[in-house]
């Protein structure tokens, strides 16, 4: 068996004590990987479901309200419903809008450290939970493709601020209502709930941690990263309830503009 | 020369790896000596992490009054005079530096507001002294030096009980006979000087704030081996440990407790201390509880409040209270920082306490009182030693930290024994390396000695139908604490003397169970050898000083007799068994140069 | 009070089974004060570390239920009914009872480069609270290593300890690159000789730690975006070959400390 090359030589190999058993816990571990199986997989095919629609997606031409929903936002395609797109088309795509975009939303939650210890642990067992015994028989973790490509959160994060700006630029629409002028309802509130849970969901985002404050050796001779830092630090903390609030407020609010869309709901005016 | 046993041969050799055989290890190991540290525990576990408060260093970072003179003086008072001054001087002037070095090796210590090393109060000092973490200064120690040590690339032997010392023909140290805990089996170590390291003797008592390991053992082998103790009926009660869950009781409260705005307060509510205070610090304590809380903020403003007396003071008060029925419903006093700070701030300067409380006795420090009572924490007395160089009478025998005596005299003030770790380890370390420059070193490995060790401590598995060594080791510590306790009386001490004759003749019948490797029974049974040892030097130098001084009370003798603050109790044993017949002589104090004399004039 | 049965493994390299103890429950004991008792009576020889029995030193780890914890910090009356069970950690070899071969951290341990300071001035360094607070996080470590025990790279992978250092490690590494004194750069050998790739940041280290260290959060994300920083960011290795701002290797000689 191999050795651990060091000053304190260390044989590797050697019997382990405990009964051979995936684990000896006795409490209820599998709720959590249970848990987040079943949400995430309706989330994913509640995503998928409403990136094919291609439809019911924008509410101003139709209601007076312009609201869009943020799987499709910006909406860049040839299809895109009049007065949704924001002025750039990309001629040669004729396939559902979300298609174009969803990438990146998506790229930034596959990569992110929250949703990496989730899907690890509940998808591919990697362990299942603390103490359980992993599922696999060899492991490397994140040092080979395509596992190695989780390095590139950050730039997910950056495409991910591109993201919020839109959406956050979608909510002030929101309140310019076609025919009606300026006001707000709920649909608008549920535009501008999205927009912050999303831009929370960035900015504790552990990788922003780092980029904008975290990096620094001397937090003394960079005191405006310092007080960044100080102010990601317990958001960071919340990362993990943040990112399922976003994840499913995002859901909801698709739900809504398609509800209003589709003229199955009415936008209530609050003033 | 041939061991029968696994050998090795080493220049320095130390024995106990915390704070001052760590520290003598890197100074042995920058000179270029080839140096091994035996531990009975693995690196990084000793006793030393258990000091939570901080280390006194006059470095003048919170008060600039502060030096070196003030230091000294404070350590000679708290120690009743009982010191040995050269030890106090060096100490009050080395630590400041032994501090920052310290931070070359990557300690991060608490900082001031323009980026030095803060310092806190603590009981006895005059000045806030005390370079800390939090309250977890220990481990920020050992931490600090394990990874200098093992950055150097030392030899570490962990898990490795050290049995006795090795002579050669001349007398002089050659080594020690060792067994390793994993497997059992037996291993010397040659060397040219050895470095004793070992630590308290705490484990001897019932109620005790030291691990399974304090059990005297670089005490005891030092008198087999022709050392000298003294001081060994000085025993440091700390006066505040958990007292409740019992499987709690003695667990250790940190000073910086009450250094942070604790107050103590019995039964009634009352902060019973002003009635406590001895005429030696009347002059330098609060008379009122506003006076003592102004003293917080600012240090000119008002005296110090006498909660933050030296420890023997406190602790002696606090046995008075509950003997006078004032005390709480679990046999204590009550420590309150909850209704003086808060929430925040008791969190942030006490972690560990706070976690400590909530986590074992469901207590939460920062709404409620905690329940506290005095509790075996530290042994003054020890090796006697050369102040300069660490030597004992024994050529190329060393000692440092708890194991030697001197420093601090008949009381420690807290804070001063993680100072003393790293300046007496420093020097242990450069007293080894001259000794061995000097060309000194043992002419042989006296294999009988070897011999003798390994028969005795393979009797109990010989022995079928002996006793328990848990009992031994229970009925022990229940019979020191009750007669050789914080409180002492002749009687009370003569029995325990009788008493541990008996207890001699049970270690030498006693039975394992199992074999050898990691088998806890057997290590027990030879560590018990050794706390007979020590418990008996600390019985005989109780029963010759009849006074009350630091960390001896005596209730027949309640005041301190100038005659008695002259000298020092010296325990020697001729025969190299740990039941041998021990001569207890009375030894003369180093005599202090009159300008030290005199700083010890000032402010009184 | 009720009586605590506790399921303690016993056995060595050669093999072992549970064996049932069952005592009187004391008011407010931990799981070591069971221990301490079954070897006052039962079974002397039966092994286990321990030291302080404050959750100071990291020496009595143990798994309780199947959960890495310190004996010495759980409670009896705060678990489940029913039998206890103690096994050794799982992720060293057995040496007897539930005392583990842990020697793979020391082995770690030595490979750590040392802090590597700038020449000390004239009373020493100035560092500031808020400098020096982040390296005190990981400071706190009492080398339990139970977050070595819990990570399933080297429990569930014997082969990973050839080249993985394990999450005690890696605060030890963070503490280091956020030391604000530190001069040395460890970041080519975090990733290559220490595998802090292979950590997939299921936290379970930060679940158990004892002393709360959030070492996922604070010490292995951040040390983990150094690495993109110095291997996978392509702007920011423009950024410093422009300003020329490589720092020095630690695995180079030239950058250790002198002993």
């Amino acid at each position: 068996m191999a050795t651990v090359e060091s000053s304190t030589k260390v044989v590797l190999g050697g019997r382990r004590g405990g009964p051979d058993v995936t684990t000896l816990r006795q409490d209820r571990w599998w709720v959590q990987p249970v848990v987040t199986v079943s949400v995430l997989t309706a989330f994913i095919i509640y995503s998928t479901w409403a990136a094919f629609q291609n439809k019911n997606y924008y509410v101003g031409a139709t209601a007076h309200r312009d609201l869009i929903s943020p799987f499709y936002s910006p909406c860049l395609a040839n299809s895109c419903l009049p007065g949704s797109s924001h002025g750039f088309i990309l001629h040669g795509w004729n396939l559902s809008p979300a298609l174009l975009i969803l990438l990146f939303p998506l790229g930034f939650r596959m990569t992110c450290y929250y949703y990496r210890r989730s899907y690890y642990r509940a998808f591919w067992w990697s362990p299942p939970a603390c103490a359980v015994a992993d599922a696999h028989k060899t492991y490397s973790g994140e040092t080979r493709f395509p596992l190695i490509m989780q390095n590139l959160h950050r730039y997910f994060f950056y495409a991910g601020l591109a993201f919020n700006v839109m959406l956050t630029y979608d909510a002030f629409r929101a309140l310019r209502q076609p025919g009606l002028g300026w006001g707000v309802t709920i649909g608008t509130l549920v535009l501008f709930a999205n927009a912050t849970l999303l831009w929370m969901y960035s900015i504790s985002c552990h990788a922003c941690r780092h980029l904008f404050g975290g990096h620094v050796k001397s937090f003394k001779k960079h005191p405006f990263r310092y007080w960044f830092w100080k102010v990601m630090t317990p958001l960071n903390a919340k990362h993990m309830n943040l990112a399922w609030a976003s994840l499913l407020f995002v859901a909801f609010t698709d739900v809504y503009v398609r509800l209003v869309a589709s003229g199955a709901l009415t936008d209530y005016k609050l003033f | 020369m041939t061991s029968p046993y696994e050998h090795h041969d080493y220049d320095v050799l130390i024995i106990g790896a915390g704070g001052a055989g760590l520290r003598a290890a890197i100074e042995a190991k920058q000179r270029g000596l080839r140096v091994a540290i035996i531990t009975k525990s693995l690196l990084g576990k000793a006793h030393t992490v258990m000091a939570e408060g901080g280390m006194a260093a006059a470095m003048g970072n919170v008060y600039e009054e502060d030096n070196w003179k003030v230091h000294f003086r404070d350590t000679m008072r708290g120690g009743k005079m009982l010191n040995n001054y050269r030890m106090a001087e060096l100490h009050a002037k080395e630590s400041p530096e032994r501090v920052l070095e310290l931070e070359q090796w990557g300690a991060l210590f608490d900082r001031t507001k323009d980026g030095k090393i803060l310092q806190r109060d603590f009981g006895g000092h005059r000045y806030a002294r005390l370079a800390h973490v939090g309250d977890r200064t220990g481990l920020e120690l050992i931490r600090t030096l394990q990874q200098k040590v093992v950055s150097m690339g030392t030899d570490v032997f962990m898990e490795c009980k050290v049995l006795r010392l090795v002579h050669d023909e001349s007398g002089a140290i050659a080594g020690c006979v060792a067994y390793w805990r994993p497997s059992g089996e037996f291993v010397t170590f040659a060397a040219k000087a050895v470095i004793l390291a070992t630590g308290g003797v705490g484990k001897s008592w019932k109620f005790t704030s030291n691990s399974w390991e304090s059990t005297g053992d670089g005490h005891a082998m030092a008198l087999w081996a022709g050392a000298n103790l003294i001081d060994m009926e000085c025993i440091q009660f700390h006066p505040t440990g958990m007292v409740w869950p019992l499987s709690v009781r003695g667990l250790l409260v940190t000073e910086g407790v009450r250094g942070d705005g604790g107050v103590l307060r019995n039964s009634e509510g009352q902060r019973f201390m002003f009635n406590y205070v001895a005429d030696m610090f009347r002059a330098e304590t609060a008379e009122s509880e506003d006076e003592g809380d102004r003293w917080y903020d600012d240090h000119t403003a008002g005296r110090r409040p006498p909660e933050l007396l030296p420890r023997d003071e406190v602790a002696r008060a606090i046995n008075a209270e509950v003997k006078a029925g004032r005390g709480s419903p679990h046999g204590g006093v009550f420590l309150d920082i909850a209704s003086r700070r808060t929430p925040e701030f008791i969190r942030r300067r006490l972690p560990s306490m706070y976690h400590q409380f909530m986590e074992l006795a469901g207590v939460d420090i920062t709404r409620e009182s905690m329940e506290i009572g005095p509790t075996c924490h530290y042994i003054m007395g020890g090796v006697k030693v050369d102040a300069e160089t660490t030597a004992t009478s024994v050529p190329g025998l060393f000692a440092a930290g708890e194991v030697a005596a001197g420093l601090h005299g008949a009381n420690r003030l807290g804070g001063n024994s993680l100072s003393d770790l790293v300046v007496f380890g420093r020097r242990a370390g450069m007293g080894a390396a001259d000794y061995i420059e000097g060309g000194a070193g043992p002419s042989g490995f006296d294999l009988a000695e070897v011999q003798l060790a390994v028969k005795d401590a393979l009797a109990p598995f010989e022995n079928e139908d002996g006793e328990n060594p848990y009992d031994v080791q229970r009925d022990l510590q229940e019979m020191m604490q009750a007669n050789v306790g914080i409180i002492r009386t002749g009687s009370e001490i003569n029995f325990a003397i009788e008493a541990l004759g008996e207890f001699a003749e049970r270690v030498r019948n006693l039975s394992v169970k199992g074999g050898r490797a990691y088998n806890p029974g057997w290590n027990l049974a030879t560590d018990l050898p050794s706390m007979i040892t020590v418990s008996r030097c600390t019985a005989l130098g109780a029963a010759q000083r009849k006074e009350s001084r630091g960390g001896h009370t005596r209730d027949d003798f309640p005041k301190a007799d100038a005659e008695y603050g002259k000298v020092n109790f010296a325990h020697s044993l001729a025969n190299g068994a740990f039941d041998g017949a021990i001569t207890t002589e009375r030894s003369a104090l180093l005599s202090m140069p009159a300008e030290l004399a005199q700083l010890l004039e000032e402010g009184k | 009070m009720a009586n605590v049965t506790m399921r303690v493994w016993r056995g060595d390299a050669s093999g072992g089974d549970f064996e049932s103890y069952t005592l009187e429950q004391n008011e407010g004991e931990v799981v070591l004060d069971v221990i301490h008792r079954i070897q006052a009576t039962d079974a002397p020889d039966l092994a286990c570390r321990w030291n302080c029995k404050a959750g100071k030193c990291g020496s009595c780890s143990a798994e309780i239920n199947g959960k890495p914890s310190l004996m010495c910090m759980t409670r009896v009356d705060e678990l489940p009914e029913g039998p206890i069970t103690v096994t050794p950690m799982r992720t060293f070899p057995i040496i007897r009872d539930l005392v583990t071969d842990v020697s793979f951290n020391f082995a770690m341990a030595a490979k750590v480069p040392a802090l590597l300071p700038p020449p000390m001035p004239e009373g020493g360094y100035r560092m500031f609270q808020e400098d020096v607070a982040r390296g005190q996080e990981f400071r706190k470590c009492i080398e339990c290593f139970l977050c070595q025990d819990v990570c399933h790279v080297i429990r569930d992978h014997e082969d990973n300890k050839a080249h993985y250092a394990g999450p005690r490690f890696f605060i030890r590494y963070a503490e280091l690159e956020m030391h604000p004194l530190d001069t040395n750069d460890r970041r080519d050998l975090i990733r290559e000789e220490m595998g802090l790739g292979y950590c997939n940041i299921t936290k379970c280290c930060t679940e158990v730690c004892p002393e709360h260290i959030k070492i996922t959060d604070n010490a292995i994300i951040p040390l983990k975006e150094r690495v993109v920083d110095a291997h996978y960011d392509p702007i920011a290795w423009l950024g410093r070959k422009i300003r020329r701002r490589e720092k020095k290797s630690a695995t180079d000689a030239a950058v250790q400390p002198a002993p």
